[in-house]
């Protein structure tokens, strides 16, 4: 193993690519699978928006987002949250590619949106939060395991192309 | 910084997971143990099994002491006093970890409580957490 890890990377062109147990692939399929994305979706953002309400200064043409309760019932919150969800469904099919998968969205956010790439991670812990929530008893230590594994996955990607 | 609202909520809470310290506890630690593997090496010594007497004891103790501070969280410099001392000098518990211990406890929470861990309440509870964690390693250095 090369000493310059900076220089490994450039060599293989990629990341070393993740690999999934198949309990992990079929946990994280199946939970897609079961949650509608039009409910985790608007309550995951809006749950980060509200724990962290710093990352509103993304969400400037909003409108309300003045408490919890209007960041709850703003349509645009509702509307960007399912999108986020689909957005990660692209990953969950595409399980073995997802830095690529994500190349443009990083392009994006970095270049576009102009978003500090560690706010990934507090949107990721709220959508894990909401999906307890879902869940319940049969969130399990292990299951949470591999549905995080699959978040650290998406947020590294998406923030593969800031430079 | 927590308003009266959310600290009576964070009390409130507590409470009511008070007699259900054992299991709560125990669930938050399996879940940063199955999340975080690098935490078991503080555990090499307990058997920390699903259901074993040291994961459930453990897992009381920490939730009576997150119960027992939330009393009087203008406090906590004095009530975790002792708490600081074993893991400044005695643990020495690396503080990343209080960060995961303190995620898996919020996914705790919301398995559990379900809707009713509301965003408001998840906002206070973190906040609490980590003034919690914030205390606990102030005599490490």
């Amino acid at each position: 193993m090369p000493e310059n890890s900076v220089s490994a990377d450039l060599q293989t062109g990629s990341d070393k690519m993740v690999e999934w147990t198949d309990f992990e692939r079929d946990t994280i399929k199946d939970i897609f699978s079961r949650i509608e994305y039009d409910v985790v979706g608007p309550a995951a953002l809006a749950r980060c928006l509200v724990v962290y309400p710093w990352t509103q200064r993304y969400f400037g043409g909003f409108g309300n987002l003045y408490n919890a309760a209007a960041i709850k019932g703003n349509p645009m919150v509702s509307k960007h949250g399912t999108t986020i969800m689909h957005g990660l469904d692209r990953a969950v099919k595409n399980l073995d590619d997802i830095e690529n998968t994500y190349t443009e969205l990083s392009v994006l956010h970095s270049e576009k949106l102009h978003v500090d790439p560690d706010n990934f991670k507090l949107l990721a812990d709220c959508v894990t939060i909401v999906v307890a929530a879902q869940l319940g008893k049969e969130f399990t230590g292990e299951v949470q395991a591999a549905f995080q594994k699959f978040l650290a996955v998406v947020v590294s990607s998406l923030g593969r192309q800031y430079h | 910084m927590l308003s009266n609202k959310e600290k009576m909520l964070i009390v409130e809470i507590w409470e009511s997971l008070t007699p259900v310290a054992e299991e709560i506890g125990a669930d938050a630690l399996l879940r940063m143990f199955a999340c975080f593997p690098g935490s078991k090496t503080y555990f090499s010594h307990l058997d920390i099994s699903r259901g074993s007497p040291h994961l459930l004891s453990h897992g009381k103790k920490i939730v009576l002491a997150l119960a027992e501070g939330s009393k009087d969280i203008s406090q906590l410099i004095v009530t975790l006093t002792p708490l600081q001392i074993m893991h400044a000098y005695q643990l020495r518990i690396d503080p990343t970890n209080f960060k995961l211990l303190s995620h898996c406890m919020l996914v705790a929470l919301s398995c559990l409580m379900r809707d009713d861990f509301t965003a408001v309440a998840h906002a206070a509870m973190d906040k609490y957490l980590s003034a919690f964690a914030a205390v606990l390693a102030e005599k490490y250095r």
